[in-house]
């Protein structure tokens, strides 16, 4: 735990990086026009090490992380930007160069298992189905990877379940056998979008942990889409924050969660209820994002930033770097990065008592 | 009302509020908006008209039969207006006896589309709202109507008491009963469990009063457009009695009947079953088109695509072309 | 599966014993066959005779009881019209209906799946207005109208197809396309329909992050799914075919049960009309089984007895890790059933 928090034993030197998003731009279309849901956005995942996308519900991770595996709705298209996978360009790839990638690169973990999955088919044809499209292997040989993957994600007497159709098995098992899917070609990138959403929190930790513990086997770049702060503290090397469509912070965990350069990372941090003793007020950040049609000009965050200024309105400010591998895009991080150090909600974070997670909207 | 429903959606919108307005835009410029719809209100609106006026008009030359005029073709300018649409085997004009026939057509569809329309819909929505084992027996009984073979039931019916109109209008409305009965029913079971109908409960109102001021108006929408789908149906579903001989009897004419009559002369005078037959099919279609403006209309979520302006119509579908 | 069959196969028995008994009692109340078989000048003791031996002066009640005296005994009565065994004239027209039936679902299912999974992929492209157009028409256009146009057009003008008959393939043409219209109208929007739904399921999405091609994602998995939804409606559609295609029949003087059926109410037939009403009935019972059975093989969910012994097998066997954590609550496999 400890050293995945401290900077000092990153391997950022020797890190390959699997997956470089610059400038990634997407757009929606809708009646009354196009409207950008990911704006400008850039991070790198390395090798053996978790970053997050970590932000409310509506900001974008999830478009983000859908633009990245080539799974956007046909309404929604990527604008701009690049997205290399080891590399080679995803964008710039034909339909069937990206089915062959699909897999062996790139996995991706789904939210809900239930919908994931498909009704109508056993788990055992749905895990070998993988097998059966790159490795071209017949029924009986997927089969018996499908057993296999089974095993590896602790999923019990698998030899009979891998007859069972997905209803069949508790929310727990059903993430199981996704993340078993997600990892059985041992892609190099593993996608994890809200993984443990659904689930009850005693199983959420089970699933971080087999995650982790396929991490460190298979030595994948993990992207985690939440919008859960502990889990970002526990599991991650790097956060990337969005707000409203944009990165508004980055860095590695540790350096972001105790000094923040962005107002917004430091509102969120202090939402925290960590410090909190009965009758204390609990700290949130007024308002609410701003609808994504009406995004205004000038910084993304200025409706609700309480430094908020005049060349907020005029101007949107670049991620700029702040630190050893931190960036922010706030037009005074050098203020605040001077302050940060003594905010006493931020080594706290580091070890929350109580899983937090920020305010969902409701659907 | 649906104004009730849809009040707080459009408030949500935010911007715009001049689009707020209680009901949203008027139904009339929302079917303006739509070609196909209007086309077909316009069509339906006409034969309505010629159903009331015709026959007081053309009754007579209906009737007169003309033995030097026999079975003349149609669209011949020669024979005049009353045989623009040719004339059948004993020189009557098959235009005027359309029109007469429209109004036996209508006749019978209109009063079987309202009775079963009346009976089904309070029926269905008192079960659901009750649900319980008045729900269950009420279903029982619509499962075993739809299971019936509704020919023979019409058979038997014609045959005991005479195959008259209000006894064709009878039987095409027990038999479509069940139809509204089912989707008033869940519907209203599905309403009876929302939070205005327990808070008018909270209150005392009793069920027949809860059922006439909240359940009823919301459901009126969606079985007002089935009926216009089930006017289509029953219009089809006369004309196929009157064909096989157990409908509209003669002297009586319906669209279906002159089908039928014009059959044994398909090889020398093809306009006496087509064109009747045609009437069948515009009217059938003009209804379909009207059910389909009426579904997206009456629909708060999907109201919108009837309000937009032609530009922003233009730009989506520009946008989609893009897409592709 | 044997007691989830044998539930269906009760329930949907009662809706048969209502229809035969209900068509005894209807038919009854049409009038007395006697005026219709006696000469105009038969005496009154003639009149008498033939009631007698025909049984129809028993009260209803008797009659019925008679009737299914004899249809235990396999006895469907005789026809009063030709003298012969119903059952056997029943029988005999039955696979007329039967074959152009299956052919018209046939052709109905293959062209909806093809029509309507292309709409689906591509809303409001050509196919999806052609799907819906035909759709339009298919619930506007009176069959008996179809099928007259078809005999103007392609029998007497173009004199490439018999008008009626049931010799070779061409006089199959005009009857099955005049039929299979309302089939394919309403098959090819469940279709549509229910392929939009699936392909925006999120299964949907995990297939192509496993790399399937699109081929495998719109048939083994789209089509997969929204085959179920189609089944039944091609079942009711089918019943409909068998209970109602007096109008074709009867035009292209196809010697289907659906004319006998028509032909006996009309001539007071009532054993005849009996044997049919039971035949297309039972028919009718075997197939809503069938169309049971096959959505329990198509959607795993609705099997339940299959469901449980899966269950109590889950269960029987070594607790997963989800449940044995210490202090986790155990997640219980029954639970994702319901859901």
């Amino acid at each position: 735990m400890m050293e995945v928090l401290d900077p000092q034993t990153r391997e950022a030197a020797t890190a390959e990086a699997v997956l470089a998003v610059t400038g990634l731009d997407v757009d929606i279309r809708t009646p009354t026009g196009t409207v950008r849901v990911v704006g400008n956005v850039s991070f790198t995942a390395y090798q053996g090490q978790t970053l997050a996308l970590l932000g409310e519900s509506g900001c974008g991770k999830s478009m983000t992380a859908k633009a990245i595996a080539g799974l956007l709705d046909p309404v929604a298209s990527v604008a701009g930007g690049t997205v290399r996978l080891e590399g080679r360009d995803l964008n710039a790839m034909t339909p069937r160069q990206r089915r062959e990638v699909a897999g062996p690169g790139l996995g991706i973990v789904f939210q809900d298992a239930l919908t994931a999955l498909n009704p109508v088919y056993t788990v055992g044809s749905q895990l070998g189905e993988a097998f059966r499209i790159h490795r071209g292997m017949n029924k009986k040989q997927a089969r018996a990877q499908a057993i296999e993957l089974m095993r590896r994600v602790g999923i019990p007497e698998p030899e009979v379940r891998v007859s069972a159709y997905p209803h069949q098995f508790s929310g727990g098992m059903r993430q199981r056998i996704l993340i078993a899917m997600a990892v059985a070609l041992g892609p190099r990138l593993l996608i994890a979008d809200e993984p443990t959403t659904a689930l009850d929190v005693t199983v959420q930790a089970q699933i971080m942990a087999l995650l982790r513990r396929l991490r460190e086997e298979e030595d994948m770049a993990v992207v985690l889409i939440t919008h859960d702060l502990a889990v970002v503290a526990e599991e991650a090397d790097d956060v990337c924050i969005m707000y409203a469509g944009n990165v508004v912070e980055s860095g590695p965990v540790a350096t972001v969660f105790s000094s923040p350069t962005h107002p917004y990372t430091k509102g969120l941090l202090e939402s925290v209820p960590t410090h909190a003793r009965r009758g204390d007020d609990l700290s949130s950040i007024p308002g609410s994002p701003p609808e994504l049609k009406s995004i205004p000009s000038g910084c993304v965050y200025q409706d609700r930033c309480p430094m908020a200024a005049a060349i907020c309105r005029q101007e949107r400010p670049e991620l700029r770097p702040t630190g050893a591998n931190q960036f922010s895009a706030c037009h005074f991080s050098e203020s605040l990065r001077a302050g940060a150090t003594a905010t006493p909600a931020a080594d706290s974070v580091a070890s929350p008592e109580t899983p937090s997670t920020l305010q969902e909207e409701t659907r | 009302m649906t104004q009730t429903l849809n009040a707080p959606k459009l408030r949500d919108r935010g911007p715009r509020p001049q689009k707020a307005r209680l009901g949203g835009p008027s139904m009339f410029r929302m079917l303006l908006r739509d070609k196909f719809a209007s086309v077909g209100a316009l069509v339906l609106g006409l034969v309505v008209l010629v159903a009331i006026f015709g026959p007081a008009l053309m009754g007579e030359l209906a009737t007169k039969q003309n033995l030097m005029f026999m079975n003349k073709a149609p669209f011949d300018p020669a024979n005049g207006w009353a045989y623009v649409l040719g004339s059948d085997s004993l020189g009557r004009s098959v235009l005027a006896r359309l029109v007469v026939a429209t109004r036996t057509t209508l006749m019978v569809a209109v009063p079987a589309v309202l009775v079963a329309l009346l009976i089904g819909s309070l029926w269905g929505v008192w079960a659901g709202y009750h649900r319980g084992r008045r729900e269950n027996i009420s279903m029982r009984i619509a499962d075993i109507i739809m299971s019936f073979p509704s020919l023979l039931l019409a058979v038997v019916v014609l045959y005991v008491f005479s195959p008259s109109v209000a006894n064709i209008v009878l039987i095409l409305a027990v038999t479509r009963i069940p139809i509204y009965m089912r989707t008033a029913r869940a519907e209203s079971a599905e309403l009876q469990s929302r939070t205005f109908v327990d808070a008018a409960r909270t209150f005392g109102t009793r069920p027949n009063s809860i059922i006439a001021m909240h359940v009823i108006p919301v459901v009126t929408p969606t079985l007002l457009t089935l009926a216009t789908l089930e006017f289509c149906y029953v219009m089809l579903a006369e004309s196929s009695l009157s064909f096989l001989g157990i409908g509209i009897q003669p002297p009586d004419v319906s669209w279906g009947l002159m089908v039928a009559q014009g059959r044994q002369y398909l090889q020398t005078a093809w306009w006496l079953s087509i064109l009747p037959g045609l009437a069948i099919v515009i009217t059938a279609i003009a209804a379909n088109l009207l059910a389909a403006w009426l579904r997206i209309a009456t629909d708060p979520a999907q109201r919108w695509r009837l309000t937009l302006e032609r530009p922003a119509k233009k730009a989506l579908k520009t946008a989609a072309k893009e897409a592709k | 599966m044997l007691t989830y069959l044998r539930k269906r196969i009760i329930s949907s028995a009662l809706p048969l014993v209502v229809v035969v008994v209900g068509v005894f009692a209807l038919a009854r109340m049409t009038g007395n066959p006697a005026s219709l078989y006696l000469p105009l000048n038969a005496t009154d003791a003639m009149r008498a005779d033939f009631i007698a031996k025909n049984g129809l002066d028993q009260p209803v009640l008797v009659q019925m009881a008679d009737y299914f005296g004899g249809l235990l005994r396999l006895d469907f009565g005789t026809s009063l019209r030709t003298g012969e065994d119903a059952a056997a004239m029943a029988l005999r027209a039955f696979p007329a209906t039967l074959q152009l039936a299956a052919m018209t679902m046939v052709i109905a299912i293959v062209l909806a799946i093809i029509v309507g999974s292309a709409a689906a992929l591509k809303p409001n492209g050509v196919l999806d207005r052609f799907a819906s157009f035909v759709s339009m028409a298919a619930a506007s256009i009176p069959d008996f109208w179809l099928a007259i146009v078809g005999i103007w057009v392609f029998a007497i003008y173009l004199g490439w197809l018999p008008t009626s008959g049931v010799m070779g393939a061409a006089a199959w043409v005009l009857p099955v396309a005049t039929l299979v219209m309302r089939p394919f109208g309403a098959l090819v929007q469940v279709i549509r329909g229910a392929m939009v739904t699936s392909l925006s399921e999120p299964y949907i999405k995990l297939a192509r992050s496993k790399g399937a091609t699109e081929y495998r994602v719109v048939t083994g998995h789209a089509l997969r799914n929204a085959a179920a939804p189609a089944l039944t409606v091609a079942g009711d559609l089918t019943v409909g075919l068998i209970n109602g295609a007096v109008v074709v029949e009867t035009i292209f003087g196809w010697p289907g049960i659906g004319k006998l059926m028509i032909d006996s109410i009309l001539q007071r037939d009532f054993a005849v009309l009996q044997a049919c009403v039971l035949l297309t009935a039972l028919a009718i019972f075997v197939l809503n089984i069938v169309i049971d059975v096959g959505y329990a093989l198509l959607d795993p969910r609705v099997r339940p007895t299959a469901g449980a012994r899966a269950r109590s097998k889950a269960r029987a066997i070594a607790p997963g890790p989800d449940s044995t954590t210490p202090g986790g609550p155990a997640v219980p496999a029954a639970a994702g059933a319901n859901a």
